[in-house]
């Protein structure tokens, strides 16, 4: 089965990964802008990681048939330095044109700071004003669910945008029904450990139902598995559940959110 | 409810599942106790208190267990 994996790190994965992707179906990745492991040493240094995402990665991609999609943004582990981040902010416009730029993301919250709060509003201001599409990062295990709900009531104030054209990624049992209820699209993102296994995916999908679920990897630099959607795909089949079900999840749905973007521009095969 | 949910079909598909993981459970809170001793601590509190939801009733387990290791929702986050 083609799948999408909306949400994965490619700029930390190896070119066999990428090739195992490529066998077990995938046709288009979306990669957020994402934390290095360490702090970067200023504006400059984003600018690189923003042409790698932009010019690099997509060149990887396409040696392996894989489309490559970017968001680009101050992911939350970097938003604590406000002053940083408005340089960042600044040299955003710069990419955001570019023809594999999907919107703003990965932004969010890590550990529900004021100085995180701050930087996000400047994203979220900017995409806005610029009529982007937004996927925003929630935080991890204990600071998951305040920091959820702090990212919707921050949002809340943003009457102009369109909750379709937002996704709030790596949502679990105890928060994707506040996205869902809101009109967002809600990520669930397969990791060892700290977030979803495919089977919970599974459970979360019978009990909220397909509309408006995205399913990923999530793969990056740490612990995680750039092959956890065929994981998934085969979980679904275990679970009984009906193709056209496990099509929608890891196809059509991303598909569907990806095309509000003026910038996608996937032909699926015929 | 969904049809590959019916009771008996879902249980015998899960059951060496569920034992396998209640042993490393299990393993897993020996080998704490043996490197630790039994003394009391936040953490096995919260392990304890997660334990008691799995034994209850209800198909939402897993939302309670992630509740009891969240933080609690402040709505007055912004003035703090």
């Amino acid at each position: 089965m083609f799948f999408l994996d909306p949400h994965i790190h490619i700029a930390s994965r190896t070119t066999d990964d990428l090739a195992a992707l490529s066998r077990s179906g995938c046709v288009v990745v979306g990669e957020p802008s994402f934390w290095a492991g360490f702090d970067r040493s200023g504006a400059e240094s984003f600018r690189d990681y923003y042409r790698q995402l932009t010019e690099w990665e997509p060149k990887r991609c396409a040696a392996w048939g894989l489309k490559h999609y970017t968001w680009l943004g101050v992911n939350a582990k970097e938003a604590e330095n406000v002053a940083l981040a408005r340089e960042v902010i600044a040299i955003l416009p710069e990419f955001l044109d570019r023809p594999n730029v999907l919107g703003i993301g990965e932004i969010g919250l890590n550990k529900n700071t004021k100085n995180e709060v701050v930087t996000l509003l400047e994203l979220i201001e900017l995409g806005a004003r610029r009529d982007e599409q937004l996927l925003f990062h929630t935080p991890h295990l204990a600071d998951k669910y305040q920091g959820t709900r702090m990212i919707l009531d921050i949002l809340r104030g943003f009457s102009r945008i369109d909750h379709a054209r937002v996704c709030i990624d790596h949502c679990e049992e105890h928060t994707i029904r506040w996205a869902l209820d809101e009109g967002y699209w809600a990520g669930i993102t397969l990791y060892p450990t700290t977030k979803a296994t495919p089977e919970r995916a599974v459970d979360m999908i019978e009990r909220y139902g397909p509309d408006r679920v995205l399913v990923n990897s999530s793969a990056d630099w740490g612990p995680s598995d750039p092959l956890a959607v065929p994981a998934f795909i085969q979980a679904m089949r275990r679970r009984g559940r009906p193709e056209s079900e496990i099509r929608r999840v890891v196809y059509d749905n991303p598909l569907k959110f990806f095309n509000q973007s003026v910038n996608f521009k996937f032909t699926p095969a015929a | 409810m969904a049809e590959s949910t019916a009771t008996g079909s879902m249980l015998d598909r899960e059951f060496l599942n569920i034992r396998c993981r209640l042993l490393d459970l299990a393993a897993a809170l020996d080998r704490v106790e043996r490197a630790d001793g039994s003394g009391e601590s936040s953490q096995r509190q919260l392990i304890r208190e997660a334990l008691a939801f799995l034994a209850d009733d209800g198909v939402d387990r897993a939302e309670r267990v992630q509740m009891l290791f969240s933080l609690p929702y402040d709505p007055d986050w912004r003035t703090k």
